[in-house]
């Protein structure tokens, strides 16, 4: 066990998904061409005031509520001040001393089984631009100035790369379902910063910590707590004092580097925003937006393996995908009769292995659930045989076809007609006089090497089931 | 009084380059301003709140609809520079 | 028509506008002449920089309105006279601006002279060198909006919008012998006013008469979904609140208003004032403003921490003046240290200072306390008065460059103006007498929220039973 322990908490910053910004009616989307979505407001001219969006505040409460936080009656903006190219107003609007909502947690899997980590708070505010930077000077684009913000802070909660992963990507299942942000850190709309420092194992109080930034992937927080920890570790065995600093993370080099003292002493001046009038988020409006939020993945989980009879793990591995889970659930309840075990197989088995075949998610293989069905149809029906509904399912995918037209042009139909099969029961007989002598002297091995043979010569389309059954018969009579 | 040191730690706040003279005056002339506000230190707000806006107004909002935005050149016409589709500003080091 | 068009008012003019004896370029033409023979020596309007911008063309219609250099005039210079915003040219129209646009009028394409970003009580801080009073050219025309006042007072405007941040369209409406008014905090859009302390400024009229300022109420006022302390209330039609009878208003005159300070002169105008509404069958109450004495250090205080903040954006990256840097906090300290003027830089300073790490319980959070309990003086008057009734300035104007270089002396000229804009309640200044020396005096006359309707019955009532606002200076 390593003489240290980490003390991680995480920052994230999340893009609204609202289809205008948070101040002004300028559209969101992502990728337009540079400073065309910006108006008076959000370009910061003067004179030019804010007027909140309402499914912005509404988003808010409803991420707030899905992480436990106590949503607060009384809530304002305030202004953080400070003096930054991408900042047109030189503040930007954000939340000080009277945040949205304080207080939630999230539960994480972890090796030892589930761990609850706290959210200190969740509160909105806005983004800033974008920076390019040239040779000799950088640009600035406003198109993202403005985009609705929420942060939400962890308590120091988190002790490894892995716990920091797992809760980066059980806060994105959970956004992902509520619908509010497509959570893309490449995009930049999922941003995430952590503080860490670490303390002998076993002792209570906190070291000097560390600042992370520019992790662009999850696996980037993970690589950069790793590497951070490493260092951190080392230092303090050889006695050195560890001084606190913001450092950013470089994926080239796979290590932190010290980021240059920003000019002046961090004072950001925050006071309440005068433009805007507080907000009053009364408990109706609240059980509203609580009463909208969708079930959540932990939720789904539990009813998959209660009322789908799913393996715990196999439900997981469904529900970490929003699209996937909604799709499979659609499945199982159209799937006809009341034993679904049949389908819920087929999910957890060929489905999921396609889909890892080919780099997509379940529901990213666009099937569509009456194709599906259907060819669980004919599976249950013996009409194809199990190998052959594999195949069919793989040429679905390619082709986009129904599985009646794949299998009949294929011409995959199981025999399983009593008279179809017993003319070529009679040929192998015939032509296996040896093999049915030893059957009939007490080797049952025989019955086997027969029903293959008939196999072979139906082209595998006989149903092995009803040729056996058949041949039993006839040998026995 | 407000001493040259606080002057100048404000002024870099505020992103303000002072001249040494204006540094100086400033520090009187804030000197005398502040003592007159100290005036307020008599005052007994025990329990009182404190006021942000003149009137109490709250949950104003918008509805999330797009309004449109300026024409890029429109947004761009009043930058001392710019490049392309961009507002140029010194290399920003980070 | 017989008297010279520019020496009329608005609603003179629009009658002459609707009966088609004149039209709308007629008026333009007679204020375009006056300007040209009298601001050389006046200086009530700012020149615009480098000839005409290249904008959208200039309509005159209805009758044109002087606009304060801090309301966004799309396509033309709105410029704070800083040097700061140098060349500005918004791309919007102002909330007010595109009202007036609206019910048929125009605004003239030149703006009024100003202190920097408002910041004054004289307009001798502009870029465009100091408005001087038609009354005395030696004297300021008050401030920050000197120049709309001294416009109006010199009939080189019919009719012109201020901004008041804590008395800067009523003390200049008072050292101008006009009528000025400070509507009620969420009254006015804000949308296009450029901030100078965003819980303070309002935007209102200075007229040549009453009436005016409820024509020019009338159009200005309203709900702007763009302002977010733009208060949704129905507009009322004010110009009806006027030769209403005052006969039971109930008015109080604040004891704390008449101390040492207060210039005999303009005292004793104030009591003529009471006694001429008494005999009008006004009931006058003394009355105590208790925080009185507190509402210019809070106001210091607040006003300056919110325009720290609001001129942050004045940095020369989208827009006014840069300095040639190639270090990015150079560039900022190069373009704010030499495009705001002296006070600017001082105003910034005290509010970045009463908002910093330290400071900010001590100076900020207590300002914001002692401001409701200014606000709670008013409200408890107010559940029994209809008006109070003040001085609108310690004195008539002043000398230019008497103040200018004690801040603080200049802070205290608007110590009767400031606390209607810490409680955000309506406030007018009208011309009631005249000084030895021939200065105007102002009466302000302030009421409850929202209700500019009293303010303009007992304004009217003594206005048109007073006639000072007739009078004019003899420009020549
Ligand atoms: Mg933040
Ligand atoms: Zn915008």
């Amino acid at each position: 066990m390593p003489k240290y322990e980490a003390v991680i908490g995480l920052e994230v910053h999340l893009h609204l998904s609202t289809r205008t910004k948070a101040f002004c009616g300028c559209s969101t989307e992502f990728g337009k061409e540079a400073n065309s979505q910006t108006c008076p407001v959000c370009l910061g001219l003067p004179g030019s005031l804010p007027v909140f969006n309402r499914t912005a505040l509404d988003y808010a409460i409803k991420v707030a509520l899905a992480l436990n936080c106590k949503v607060q009656e009384y809530t304002k903006f305030d202004r953080k001040n400070y003096f930054y190219p991408d900042l047109p107003k030189g503040y930007q609007i954000s939340q000080y001393d009277l945040p949205l909502s304080l207080d939630g947690f999230l539960n994480i899997d972890t090796d030892t089984g589930l761990k609850r980590i706290g959210i200190t708070r969740v509160h909105m505010e806005e983004d800033a631009g974008k920076l390019i930077h040239e040779d000799n000077d950088s640009l600035v684009d406003f198109n993202r100035t403005g985009v609705p913000l929420l942060e939400i802070v962890s308590q120091p909660d988190i002790s490894s790369p892995e716990e920091a992963y797992q809760y980066l990507s059980t806060l994105k299942t959970i956004i992902e379902y509520l619908d509010v942000s497509d959570c893309d850190m490449e995009k930049g709309s999922l941003r995430c910063d952590a503080n860490i420092s670490l303390r002998p194992r076993g002792e209570s109080g906190l070291g000097v910590k560390t600042e992370l930034k520019n992790m662009n992937s999850f696996k980037g927080v993970k690589d950069a707590l790793g590497y951070e920890i490493k260092r951190q570790a080392e230092l303090l065995e050889s006695g050195v004092i560890l001084m606190q600093e913001t450092r950013l993370w470089d994926i080239k080099e796979m290590k932190t580097v010290s980021m240059r003292a920003k000019e002046g002493a961090k004072d950001y001046r925050y006071f309440p925003e005068p433009d805007l009038p507080p907000f009053i988020i009364t408990p109706s409006k609240i059980e509203e937006i609580r009463r909208a939020i969708p079930e959540l993945p932990h939720e789904k989980i539990r009813r998959f393996v209660e009322f789908y009879g799913l393996l715990e793990y196999d439900a997981k591995v469904l529900v970490a995908s929003k699209k996937d889970a909604l799709f499979a659930e659609e499945c199982f309840n159209s799937y006809p009769g009341k034993d679904k075990k049949l389908i819920v197989n087929w999910f957890i088995g060929p489905l999921l292995a396609e889909a890892n075949n080919r780099n997509l998610s379940i529901s990213g293989l666009n099937i569509p659930s009456a194709h599906l069905l259907e060819l669980l149809g004919f599976l249950s029906r013996n009409e194809i045989s199990n190998l052959a509904a594999k195949a069919v399912l793989s040429d679905m995918i390619d082709t986009a076809k129904p599985p009646e037209e794949i299998i009949k042009s294929k011409n995959l139909i199981q025999i399983s007609d009593g008279g179809a099969l017993k003319k070529i029961m009679e040929e192998v007989i015939g032509e296996n006089q040896k093999s049915v002598a030893d059957y009939k002297s007490g080797k049952e091995n025989a019955l086997m090497f027969l029903v293959g043979q008939l196999m072979r010569k139906s082209q595998g389309k006989a149903n092995p089931k009803i040729a056996r059954e058949l041949l039993k018969e006839r040998l026995n009579a | 009084m407000i001493d040259k040191k606080t002057v100048e730690y404000v002024a870099n706040l505020a992103r303000i380059g002072l001249k040494e003279e204006e540094a100086d005056m400033l520090s009187g002339q804030l000197g005398d301003i502040l003592g007159f506000i100290d005036k307020l230190k008599e005052v007994n707000v025990d329990n009182v709140h404190p006021t942000s806006h003149a009137i109490s107004l709250n949950n104003v909002l918008r509805e999330d609809s797009p309004q449109g935005s300026l024409s890029v050149n429109s947004a761009l016409s009043n930058a001392p520079l710019k490049r392309s589709n961009f507002f140029l500003v010194p290399k920003v080091i980070e | 028509m017989s008297k010279n068009l520019y020496s009329l008012t608005a609603h003179e003019l629009s009658e002459g506008l609707r009966s088609k004896e004149i039209k709308s370029e007629d008026i333009s033409f007679a204020l375009e002449s006056r300007i040209k023979k009298l601001d050389a020596r006046v200086n009530a309007y700012q020149k615009p920089p480098k000839g005409p911008p290249s904008g959208e063309s200039f309509v005159s219609s209805g009758i044109p309105l002087a606009v304060k250099d801090n309301i966004c005039t799309k396509g033309f210079y709105t410029q704070c006279c800083s040097r700061i915003l140098e060349g500005f040219i918004p791309p919007y129209d102002a909330t007010v601006i595109r009202k007036i646009k609206e019910s048929g009028h125009s605004c003239l394409k030149l703006k009024t002279n100003m202190d920097e970003f408002a910041f004054g009580s004289s307009t001798e801080n502009s870029f465009s060198g100091p408005t001087r009073n038609p009354w005395d050219l030696d004297c300021v025309p008050g401030g920050s909006s000197g120049g709309s006042a001294a416009a109006v007072a010199a009939d080189e405007a019919i009719w012109a919008l201020g901004s008041d941040t804590g008395g800067s369209i009523r003390q200049p409406a008072s050292f101008c012998g006009v009528v000025g008014l400070k509507p009620t905090y969420g009254r006015v859009s804000r949308f296009g006013l450029i901030a100078f302390a965003s819980s303070l400024d309002q935007i209102g009229p200075i007229t040549k008469d009453v009436y005016d300022s409820a024509l020019l109420m009338n159009i200005i006022s309203g709900y702007d979904p763009n302002d977010s302390t733009s208060v949704n209330l129905p507009v009322p039609d004010y110009t009806k609140a006027l030769g209403k009878d005052v006969r039971g208003f109930k008015v109080g005159v604040p004891r704390e208003y008449f101390i040492e300070g207060l210039d005999p002169e303009v005292k004793a105008s104030v009591e003529e004032a009471i006694n001429k509404l008494r005999k009008l069958g006004v009931d006058f109450k003394e009355v105590s403003l208790n925080h009185t004495e507190y509402a210019v250090p809070v106001y210091y205080i607040i006003a300056t921490a919110e325009a720290s903040s609001n001129l942050a954006r004045f940095d020369g990256v989208q827009y006014g003046f840069r300095s040639k840097d190639a270090n990015l906090i150079d560039m900022y300290k190069k373009a704010r240290g030499e495009g705001f003027g002296e006070e600017a830089k001082r105003r910034i300073i005290l509010g970045t200072f009463a908002l910093s790490h330290g400071y900010y319980d001590a100076y900020y959070l207590r300002a914001l306390k002692v401001r409701t309990l200014i606000k709670e003086d008013f409200d408890s008057l107010f559940k029994e008065l209809d008006c109070i009734l003040t001085p609108t300035s310690p004195t008539a104007a002043f000398k230019i460059g008497e103040k200018v270089n004690d801040p603080l002396k200049m802070y205290l000229s608007d110590i009767y103006t400031i606390s209607a804009n810490l409680a955000g309640i309506p406030g007018i200044s009208l011309p009631c007498g005249l000084t030895k020396n021939g200065m105007p005096i102002g009466l302000q006359i302030l009421a409850r929220h929202f209700e500019e309707e009293k303010v303009f019955s007992l304004a009217y009532a003594f206005e048109q039973n007073t006639g000072w606002h007739k009078l004019k200076p003899k420009l020549t």
